[in-house]
């Protein structure tokens, strides 16, 4: 009897031991769920979920402080894949967060600006180029097309227009006669 | 000549109707002046080139007009001496119908040559030399899909073993290469042997179909008594002329997935590249003009035409005696790999092989789209040994995991599924597709990447910045206080209380008696 406690009492302190060198040994710095989902977002920044930007959406999700499908710009296949990462079942985008517009690029009518770095200041991935008083220009590649710059601009001098493709991006559509429902 | 069965690849189809004939029975046509050309930046594969030319300005026959950008690129030349008249969008012939920059130069008449640096005696210049020549002229693959010639040959001391020349024109109703063969083996030959000694290629193969015996012949006349140098003439099968086909046809090697043939020592040129190399090296020519059949149904004369690159394709089939009235399509390219023009305006480029006139419809892809049955018989002529059926689910699914493992950027495009489908179903438009969203997907994937180091540099800016602006305010308040421990200053404040205590006495009262008046 005392033999079998003392074993046994032996095997969980030598385990604890075990288990406490493993915690710290193999400790994983920041919260790897928030980075899976943090990579299915589409960073646009745009704040259109409620949060301060991607990451900390991401952060909400992986609390469950929010829902899945509040990313308009990630549209329904976004929210789809959250959902697949997640293992939650998926739903409909929230309409009242906006609506899936395809890629959009801001672009400043430069002889307008007056130089007031409203719109550089609101820019959360530092797309605008310009200093006081001197006229600004957007780094279209770079632009992920939040629409931030709009409402600070008090002259109402950016426009968001919408990418169209080019031979270069261009790609083949799905064929047309598909029959939805019967070979699927 | 010697016929090899034992080597074959996999899949493809035999025995489809090949209308070759219709375009062989008269000889090259010469050459003929549009009353304009156009010139898209871009002739193939790779980037824009970048024009050297300004509108207005007169250029000279084969005078570089745009030279190549970053290093998939090729140069582009004046096919005929005349003025620029326009770099603009224009509409180019490629499968989207969208336009691209383009130079419009309208001919003199003159057809005056610039001066042409041709090499005197090419098999004993040096490779490099050669190579810069090759460069310069702006040689793309006349095959298919206009690969810069330039980085093809650029094998950078790697070992060749086996130069191939593709001659198989696999695709029904295209006959340039075998006419060009037919009448021009002696310039080939020339090409091959500059070829060789460029690559330092130990062994030559023109791999060639048992339907151009006339071209076979030719070709064996003009390389007899070159060493190690032999003509294959393989039974008909398309898609026979893909690189990896040929090379598994007429080698018996299997490009490695993902590899390059030079990864198995073998580098594979179309027969026409190689008559252009011969061109620019013993000419100097660059490529200015190629042969492009016009054929089809719609034509009323089909034959192969040489034509000035640029010329609009309207003005070709006109000079080629014209469309029959019934015609309903214009297709650019084969029947199995070709695309519909967007308009019979847009010009001929450098892999313009054929233009096809069709009165009736070609494939059986318009008809209604019945479910896959699985039978499996686009997985028996797939060329490229994949699996058609699963490609088409995942296809379907937008499954783009799934689809990478089953090597979808593997498939070729040769449309041999689609056309033995019993279902009608439109394999390769779902595999183009699916290419096309994959590539979104991964571009979008990338840019989202670099969005979020933007944003997380901007945050680490912005909270660099308060920082700062804290250490700042801290800095001076401590200075401030500094300040106060000063003797000298704690003298002067001292002086001022005392001299603010004089004044407040002297002024105190009279406040009061102020207060007091009323």
């Amino acid at each position: 009897m005392l033999v079998a406690v003392g074993v046994l009492a032996l095997l969980a302190g030598l385990f604890g031991l075990i288990l406490g060198f493993a915690a710290v040994r193999f400790r994983v710095e920041g919260d790897p769920l928030v980075e899976k989902i943090d990579a299915v977002l589409p960073q646009t920044q745009c704040g259109q979920c409620g949060f301060p930007g991607c990451r900390p959406y991401a952060e909400a999700i992986a609390k469950g402080e929010a829902d899945i499908n509040c990313c308009p710009p990630g549209g329904q296949a976004g929210v789809d894949s959250l959902a697949e990462l997640l293992g939650v079942e998926s739903k409909a985008l929230d309409p009242e967060r906006g609506e899936h517009k395809p890629p959009m690029v801001a672009i400043i009518r430069e002889p307008e600006c007056i130089g007031c770095t409203l719109c550089i200041q609101a820019c959360p991935v530092d797309a605008i180029l310009g200093a006081a008083k001197q006229m600004h220009t957007v780094i279209e590649s770079e632009c992920t097309g939040c629409e931030l710059c709009i409402e600070p601009c008090p002259v109402d001098c950016i426009d968001m227009v919408e990418i169209k493709p080019v031979l270069a991006t261009w790609t083949w559509d799905r064929p047309k006669s598909e029959r939805i429902g019967v070979a699927g | 000549m010697s016929l090899l069965h034992e080597q074959d690849f996999h899949g493809g189809l035999r025995g489809l109707p090949e209308h070759k004939e219709l375009s062989t029975g008269q000889p090259i046509g010469e050459l003929f002046m549009p009353s304009r050309l156009v010139l898209p930046l871009c002739q193939g594969v790779g980037a824009e080139a970048e024009p050297v030319v300004t509108v207005g300005e007169r250029v000279l026959k084969g005078q570089l007009l745009a030279q190549a950008k970053g290093s998939l690129s090729t140069a582009l030349h004046a096919p005929t001496s005349g003025q620029v008249s326009a770099i603009e969008p224009r509409l180019v012939p490629h499968p989207s119908g969208l336009p691209a920059r383009c130079i419009e130069l309208v001919p003199d008449g003159e057809d005056r040559w610039g001066e042409l640096p041709r090499l005197a005696d090419p098999l004993s210049s040096p490779p490099e030399v050669i190579q810069a020549v090759i460069v310069a002229a702006g040689l793309a693959g006349l095959g298919g899909a206009g690969f810069p010639t330039a980085v093809k040959l650029g094998v950078q001391g790697r070992p060749v073993k086996t130069l191939l020349i593709n001659a198989a024109e696999c695709e029904p109703y295209i006959t340039c290469d075998d006419m060009l063969m037919r009448e021009r083996a002696a310039a080939i030959a020339e090409g091959i042997q500059i070829l060789r000694h460029l690559l330092a290629a130990g062994q030559v193969v023109v791999a060639t179909e048992d339907n151009k015996p006339e071209a076979a012949a030719a070709m064996s006349r003009a390389l007899a008594g070159l060493p190690e140098c032999e003509i294959l003439s393989f039974p008909t099968a398309y898609p026979s002329g893909g690189e990896k086909q040929l090379i598994e046809l007429a080698l018996g090697k299997q490009v490695p997935y993902g590899g390059l043939p030079l990864d198995i020592g073998v580098v594979c040129l179309n027969v026409g590249t190689v008559y252009a190399v011969r061109q620019a090296v013993m000419a100097g020519e660059p490529l200015i003009s190629r042969i492009v059949t016009v054929t089809g149904d719609g034509a009323n004369s089909p034959g192969n035409y040489e034509v000035l690159i640029g010329t609009p394709v309207n003005e070709l089939v006109a000079h080629a005696g014209g469309a029959t009235d019934g015609v309903e399509r214009c297709i650019m390219g084969g029947p199995m790999m070709g695309f519909m023009l967007p308009n019979d305006r847009v010009p001929v480029i450098k892999t313009t092989n054929c233009v096809l006139l069709m009165q009736t419809e070609v494939p059986a892809v318009q008809q209604p789209t019945m479910p896959c049955i699985r039978c499996g018989a686009c997985a028996d002529v797939c060329p490229a040994s994949l699996l058609p059926q699963q490609l088409y689910w995942y296809a379907r699914a937008e499954n783009s995991e799934k689809l990478e493992h089953y090597q979808l950027f593997d498939c070729i495009e040769c449309g041999c599924c689609s056309y033995v489908c019993p279902s009608r179903i439109p394999l390769v438009q779902y595999y183009r597709a699916a290419k096309g969203e994959i590539v979104e997907q991964q571009a979008a994937r990338a840019a989202a990447d670099i969005a979020r180091q933007r944003t997380e540099f901007r945050a680490a800016r912005l909270a660099a910045e308060k920082q700062q602006r804290a250490e700042r305010v801290a800095k001076k308040k401590a200075a401030l206080k500094e300040q106060g421990s000063n003797p000298e200053a704690d003298a002067k404040k001292a002086k001022i209380a005392e001299a603010m205590k004089r004044v407040g006495k002297l002024e105190a009262p009279s406040a009061e008696s102020a207060d007091e008046q009323p």
